[in-house]
């Protein structure tokens, strides 16, 4: 296998007539990588995965997957790649175990033998003779994480994995998700679940509206967050006019005997001697980091119908 | 290859639709041979339908007259204008996709298994039917076309060759099932259309003024049959029907396979 990345977006577009679904999206997904794509609803999340298993064409711009191109290569393209998107599909009408058996053969590379072993670790054997017709949900899903790991994947993309599951079969699926990315799989999940991302990801793109507006690592976009703090100290108004006076503070503002600041650390140091020197005792001074759903809001325009808001399960 | 013309066959095998369009080819004939062994009148005005009781291999082929205007288009727009669209509404087009397969074979999976079934059903229509004929009426010696007696063992030749010829028609609605199925991803928009197809077919046939497009009309191949059961042979209506069917599977196959190919796969 090549040393391009498992996952490299370029430019990539999809219009559907007047609506642009994915807006020039750039992504790399490095090795090892458990990568959230985090949006809201209609973000376009499904559609940039669409064009990564060469499910859809784009309209400009290029997927590669570890260096290949799905419209180039074909089914080529997906050598070592699994996953689904809006949930995994099957044959109502066959068994689970006939569904892996079909998946297998369309592989071919020995997956036949693998069905027994991928099927004990989605502890679905009980029920492998049943027909999938008659599964949950949580079951369907675990079927499709079954018939990916069918192919031995070293990338897994995996499109809202624990979507419609309820909380059990979420806490299963994120277990298996941490499970498979402690072997090496490098993974692309997407999500509108924001605690799930900051659970399982290392790095984060955030897309809205067909665009990407941050990617990079999880800490590093709470690190980009302004950090601002809240001072009581013993006498409120001299601490405020303290405050003004000094240099590299902003947003002063004086509320319920509660003064409020934004300032960086070394500032926020030199400020709480220079109070002490001056006499005035502090009583509490606490940071006030944005939350990542802060975050998020703010990067995604706090899009805020039902549709789109962004579920914090 | 095969493993995917295998899968596709298993599908077929575990639906419904399959048995019922199956069924049906089978059960046509079987009616058919009881009502006539309860009544006394014949259907004297089709091709060998005076010979009907003389023995049961006239059957079969009275029964593909019947079963050429809307029956086994009906039966085979049934199966192959769902096998690429039901796989679009269950979503299960884009898991089979995201494999180790190209398009191409998927597709190509998909015709063949589609051909099967068309065959099958032919066959299995004409086994019956001479199977049942001949329990009530005897295997005896069959009157050709050109009112000359065959042996009932070259007429059972005469039989399996005019029901392979009849599975060509068949294949070009099939074909054009198929096109559908893909274009529309809508397995009831395809069987309809095309059991439209295979009517308005029939319906140019019989109109007057067609008399000069008559022959090259998918419709008039239903009856190419009646060559082989000429003596000697007539083998022009035969020969016609190869290349004319070809064009009408031939057409609808490309449109379809390109369209499969370069389709966006989404939806559900």
């Amino acid at each position: 296998m090549s040393d391009a990345p498992p996952v490299a977006t370029r430019g990539l577009v999809k219009r559907y007539g007047e609506i642009v679904a994915v807006d020039g999206v750039d992504l790399t997904v490095e090795r090892g990588d458990v990568f959230g794509y985090l949006g809201p609803n209609g973000a376009g999340k499904t559609t940039s995965l669409r064009m990564l298993l060469g499910l859809i064409r784009p309209t400009a711009g290029d997927a590669r997957l570890f260096g290949r191109d799905p419209l180039v290569d074909g089914a080529k393209a997906l050598q070592g790649v699994a996953g689904f998107v809006e949930g995994p599909r099957f044959y109502p009408y066959l068994s689970g175990r006939k569904n892996l058996e079909l998946l297998a053969d369309y592989d071919g590379d020995g997956a036949r033998s693998r069905i027994d072993e991928v099927l004990e670790v989605v502890e679905l054997r009980d029920r492998a003779k049943d027909r999938v017709g008659g599964y949950s949900h949580g079951m369907r899903q675990r079927l499709g994480i079954a018939s990916a790991l069918l192919r031995r994947p070293q990338l897994l993309l995996l499109d809202e994995p624990t979507t419609g599951l309820d909380p059990a079969g979420m806490r299963d699926m994120r277990d298996l998700v941490r499970r498979l990315a402690g072997e090496g799989i490098t993974i692309l999940l997407s999500s509108h679940l924001l605690n799930e991302v900051e659970e399982l990801c290392n790095r984060v793109a955030i897309i809205r509206k067909g665009r990407i507006v941050y990617e990079g690592g999880l800490g590093d976009l709470l690190a980009t967050a302004t950090t601002g703090y809240r001072l009581r100290t013993t006498e409120p108004e001299r601490t405020r006019t303290l405050l003004l006076a000094q240099r590299g503070i902003a947003g002063v503002t004086l509320i319920d005997g509660e003064v409020r600041f934004s300032a960086d650390e070394d500032t926020v140091a030199r400020t709480a001697i220079t109070l002490g020197q001056a006499r005035i005792g502090i009583t509490a001074l606490v940071p006030e980091t944005a939350s990542l759903e802060e975050l998020f809001l703010g990067l995604t325009g706090g899009e805020s119908s039902d549709h789109d808001r962004v579920a914090v399960a | 290859m095969t493993a995917v013309y295998r899968w596709e066959l298993v599908k077929l095998l575990a639906q419904k639709r399959t048995y019922l369009g199956l069924g049906a080819a089978m059960a046509v004939p079987l009616i058919f041979v009881i009502v006539l062994t309860l009544q006394s009148g014949g259907p004297n005005d089709v091709p060998l339908g005076r010979y009907i009781r003389d023995t049961g291999l006239a059957t079969p082929f009275v029964v593909l007259f019947f079963m050429s205007i809307w029956g086994f288009p009906l039966i085979t727009a049934l199966v192959a204008g769902d096998i690429v669209a039901s796989e679009s509404q269950n979503g299960t087009l884009k898991t089979i996709l995201t494999r180790s397969r190209e398009r191409g074979q998927v597709f190509a999976g998909k015709v063949l298994a589609s051909a099967t079934y068309v065959l099958v059903i032919v066959f299995a229509m004409g086994i019956v039917g001479a199977v049942a004929g001949s329990i009530a009426w005897g295997f005896h010696p069959l009157t050709s076309l050109s009112g000359s007696q065959v042996s009932a063992g070259h007429g059972t030749a005469l039989l399996a060759a005019s029901l392979a010829l009849y599975v060509l028609p068949l294949a070009g609605i099939a074909a054009f099932a198929l096109f559908l199925s893909t274009v529309t991803r809508n397995s009831a928009a395809s069987v309809v259309g095309a059991l439209m197809w295979a009517l308005l077919m029939q319906l140019l046939g019989v109109l007057p003024g067609t008399e000069a497009i008559r022959p090259y009309l998918l419709g008039t191949q239903f009856e190419a049959w009646h060559g082989f059961l000429r003596i000697p042979a007539d083998w022009a209506p035969v020969v016609r029907a190869l290349w004319v069917c070809a064009l009408y599977i031939a057409v609808p196959l490309v449109a379809a396979y390109l369209v499969f190919l370069r389709r966006d796969v989404a939806g559900d």
